[in-house]
């Protein structure tokens, strides 16, 4: 059962990643409008860069999970 | 290694790789604690060019240096050995500090001086990204198996010392350069702020001499010997899938709950105090020293605690608990200064007031000040602020000094929180070094405790700002970012890591 919950969940975690740096680009796009000033856009570039490799790894570790990977 | 000769010799390493981390920390912070004086010398807002270094100098350390600096010194440690990396990194971060301690301000020396504050301060999150890893691997490839949690928890407890230190010598230096307070702090702001910076290389140079006495750490030396060290300790923590989904695991189930619960209950405690409640900044930071004095053995226990019952559910619960008992914590904050309550109170004084008034952008403002003491002890300094033409005035209520048994209750607020980060932290060098093979472990265990707390950690008050000017209503909202982080990392961790200990860390 719990492996069953650990492999469907990869899903979660899959979309988890694209959806994290959509709401990220989607409120830095705001944040900018807002306060279009140097500052805030390299403070937001800085975020998105950085956030970029952790969501695939995220996307990584969900595909992982759905591979059974966690369970061996 | 179990017998009482060998565990007498790991104080030695377990001193001298401490105290070398606690001070790397103590340099990280200082920085950070001084921001404010800093900004004023190096990078004036007038100048837009400083002011985009300094945008830089405060996210760019943090976020990506840091984990580079895991890369870069974590290859290093499993390449060369660990003993010569975390020298390394004490001494690039023991020699930027002091010379940011001794760089001419931009008046003196105009766009130097930020160029120069912005390189040292990206050496200074380098050498951070290699320190660590390099201690924790050292001490735990010396302790015996059934007391690594114990022995490591020893380097848990350095981050937040240096915290504790970097606070106590700003708060001593700040009131030490004069008798007279205001002359005190006017001296520092001018040229004392230098001295925490100028101090660390006494503290650096003492760490070196022990540091150069250690020996290397026996598994590596014999893997050493062997010939079994990795040529690309990059490719193999990286590129192999064994390996990269246990980094991936240790980031998404460990440290990136763990990084969210170190800021919050360290940082955006003290933060949340001081701006949103609006303490006294004395207050605000004396509450944070004694939480973390208090707290700090918490370390040492759930550490050694975590040799009996597992590295996993002590971790996992201390981000429960986080999840549980942040906004009630919080929520205590804000009532016990709302002013309103005051109104019940006995007014003891109320001093003259002071009448401001300017013209910004062509609009008249006036503005009062007067600061009110009340007879249990507390005080607030009230600021009314009249737009010439306009019928509403502007209250705020600043500066607000605590009873003393408010101010005690503040402490034991904090001091829970620390208590969490003592669960989430003490026992995770331990449960990192189990999950990594030696000829990886430098490498494979820096970066996801780096992203995990350089990052998701380092990410907490921006975020928590963020989520406050979205949401005005809501003063507790900048708290949903470090329990959603927490919560996501609970199920991970709770669901896909296991809660073995005593794992062998020979291979």
């Amino acid at each position: 059962m719990i492996n069953l919950l650990k492999k469907w969940l990869g899903w979660v975690w899959m979309l988890l990643g694209p959806l994290s740096i959509y709401y990220l680009a989607k409120t830095a796009a705001a944040e900018i409008a807002r306060h279009p000033v140097t500052d805030t856009k390299i403070q937001w570039a800085v975020f998105i860069l950085v956030a970029l490799p952790i969501a695939a790894g995220l996307v990584i570790f969900g595909w992982y999970a759905w591979k059974e990977e966690y369970n061996k | 290694m179990s017998n009482s000769k060998p565990e007498k010799g790991i104080w030695k390493i377990i001193g001298a790789s401490s105290l070398g981390t606690l001070i790397e920390w103590y340099d990280f912070y200082i920085f950070g604690s001084l921001a404010t004086v800093i900004a004023s010398q190096f990078f004036p807002q007038t100048n837009p060019t400083a002011a985009l270094l300094s945008t830089l100098a405060t996210f760019a350390a943090g976020f990506i240096v840091r984990p580079f600096g895991a890369l870069v010194f974590g290859r290093l440690g499993d390449l060369v050995g660990r003993k010569y990396t975390f020298l390394l990194t004490l001494i690039l971060m023991g020699g930027s500090t002091f010379a940011i301690g001794l760089v001419p301000s931009y008046e003196s020396i105009g766009f130097a001086a930020p160029v120069i504050i912005l390189v040292l301060r990206l050496i200074q999150g380098l050498a951070l990204g290699g320190e660590y890893g390099g201690a924790a691997t050292y001490v735990a490839e010396h302790a015996p198996p059934h007391r690594r949690g114990f022995f490591t928890s020893w380097i848990q407890t350095t981050a937040t010392l240096g915290l504790f230190v970097s606070l106590g010598v700003i708060l001593l230096v700040r009131h030490g350069l004069d008798s007279d307070v205001n002359r005190s702090i006017e001296k520092f702001n001018e040229w004392g702020w230098r001295i925490p910076f100028l101090v660390s290389i006494l503290l650096v140079g003492v760490s070196i001499y022990i540091r150069l006495k250690m020996n290397e750490s026996p598994l590596f030396a014999k893997l050493k010997s062997e010939g079994k060290v990795s040529s690309n300790p990059l490719k193999e923590s990286f590129a192999h899938k064994t390996n990269l989904k246990m980094v991936l695991l240790a980031l998404f189930g460990a440290t990136m709950g763990q990084g969210v619960v170190w800021y919050t209950g360290q940082f955006y405690a003290q933060s949340f105090i001081e701006t949103v409640c609006k303490v006294d900044f004395e207050q605000s930071r004396t509450i944070l020293i004694w939480a973390i004095l208090f707290a700090t053995p918490f370390f040492v226990v759930f550490g050694s605690w975590s040799d009996k019952v597992g590295r996993k559910w002590i971790m996992m619960g201390g981000m429960l608990l986080a999840i549980i008992f942040y906004r009630p914590i919080y929520q205590q904050f804000l009532t016990e200064t709302n002013t309103s309550a005051y109104q019940t109170k006995q007014l003891a004084a109320e001093s003259d007031a002071l009448v401001l008034a300017e013209t910004i952008n062509g609009k008249e403002i006036t503005t009062t000040t007067v600061v009110k003491t009340f007879t249990d002890g507390s005080s607030y300094t009230e600021k009314t602020i009249q737009r010439a033409g306009e019928n509403n005035s502007t209250v705020l209520q600043l500066d607000k000094k605590l009873t003393t048994g408010v101010y005690w209750k503040f402490v034991f607020l904090v001091f829970i929180q620390v208590i969490f980060v003592t669960m989430v932290y003490g026992p995770i060098a331990a449960f990192l070094v189990e999950m990594f093979p030696t000829k990886i472990r430098y490498t494979s265990m820096s970066l996801p405790y780096h992203i995990g707390n350089g990052v998701f950690g380092g990410l907490t008050p921006f975020i928590a700002l963020l989520l406050t000017t979205i949401n005005t209503d809501d003063k507790l909202v900048g708290l949903s970012y470090p329990i959603a982080i927490s919560l996501v990392c609970l199920v991970i961790g709770v669901l896909y890591v296991s809660n073995k200990t005593n794992t062998d860390v020979h291979e």
